[in-house]
């Protein structure tokens, strides 16, 4: 419990068996970053980054208080992968709360966007329904499709000429 | 005179140390003094166990062998953990590397999101600047 770690410029802490917490502040105001996490095209631009290995493959947000979101990561339709659920609460440009409707597990996060002297400081806060949820959470795309990695991994292994 | 006030403020930090790892040691000496809390750590260095296990393991009745967990525990060697109806024992060090990738797994995920998210931010501050220009 409260093991900290803050290399980079993120900060992670598990402050509790069902609560993990990231912070990171941003060389913008709010309203600028709250754009984007609500705006689908720019979403879009950095919620898979490039070392996840996966891409976005779709990407539908309904951004208003009980509206829905779907975010599928993926190559194409067959492998991709689905996660969705629905917004509690979108107070721009200081809070948003969404829930993760794919299974029984999943978290209710919530961010805050707070001015800091013209910069924001964000705070994202995953809280699980148990322990067990938390500590099992899904990571990169590496846990959560392990066979279709293993594929790859073969296909690129074939297309590379042996030595 | 400062690094004098220095040096001794850090000799009364050094003395708390020591004091502190001190009491750490002696309980850690009293429950490495047993045999059989010897040999539990070592089994442990292996692989994690349930107490059902270690119990087996050792030849105990399973109260006995929860006494010594329970010593291992509590000089900080061990960390043990229920699910459901088993307790399973770990080395406190494993328990603390798996923490720490476990943690360092997440941190790795939103510090790459976060420097993309920062990357889109930049973009949306220089749009705004140039506002009005109609340079593209």
């Amino acid at each position: 419990m409260g093991m900290r770690v803050n290399s980079g410029r993120t900060a992670v802490e598990r402050t509790s068996e069902r609560e993990l917490v990231v912070t990171r502040t941003f060389d913008a105001p709010p309203r600028l970053v709250f754009d984007a996490w609500t705006k689908p095209e720019l979403f879009k631009l950095w919620w898979a980054p490039k070392s996840s290995g996966v891409p976005l493959f779709s990407c539908e947000m309904d951004v208003r208080t009980g509206g829905g979101y779907r975010i599928a990561f993926g190559f194409d339709a067959a492998s991709a992968m689905a996660f969705y659920g629905k917004y509690l609460d979108v107070s721009p440009p200081s809070r948003l709360v969404w829930t993760n409707d794919e299974g029984e597990q999943g978290a209710v996060t919530t961010v805050t966007f707070e001015d800091v002297a013209g910069k924001t400081l964000l705070v994202l806060q995953e809280l699980y329904p148990s322990k067990e949820a938390l500590d099992e959470s899904f990571v990169g795309m590496e846990d959560a499709m392990p066979e279709q990695f293993e594929q790859l991994d073969e296909l690129l292994a074939s297309l590379i000429p042996s030595a | 005179m400062e690094w004098l006030l220095q040096s001794m403020a850090d000799l009364h930090k050094l003395n708390y140390m020591v004091q502190y790892l001190a009491a750490q040691l002696d309980s850690s000496f009293a429950a490495l003094a047993d045999a059989t809390r010897r040999g539990v750590l070592e089994r442990l260095g292996g692989a994690e166990a349930s107490i059902t296990e270690l119990a087996e393991t050792f030849h105990m009745t399973l109260t006995g062998m929860k006494k010594h967990v329970a010593v291992l525990e509590q000089a900080g060697l061990i960390t043990t953990e229920k699910i459901g109806r088993v307790r399973t024992c770990r080395l406190k060090a494993r328990a603390l590397e798996t923490e720490a990738a476990w943690i360092d797994s997440r941190r790795q995920l939103w510090n790459a999101r976060f420097d993309a998210l920062d990357e889109v931010v930049e973009a949306l501050k220089r749009r705004e600047k140039s506002h009005g220009h109609e340079s593209e």
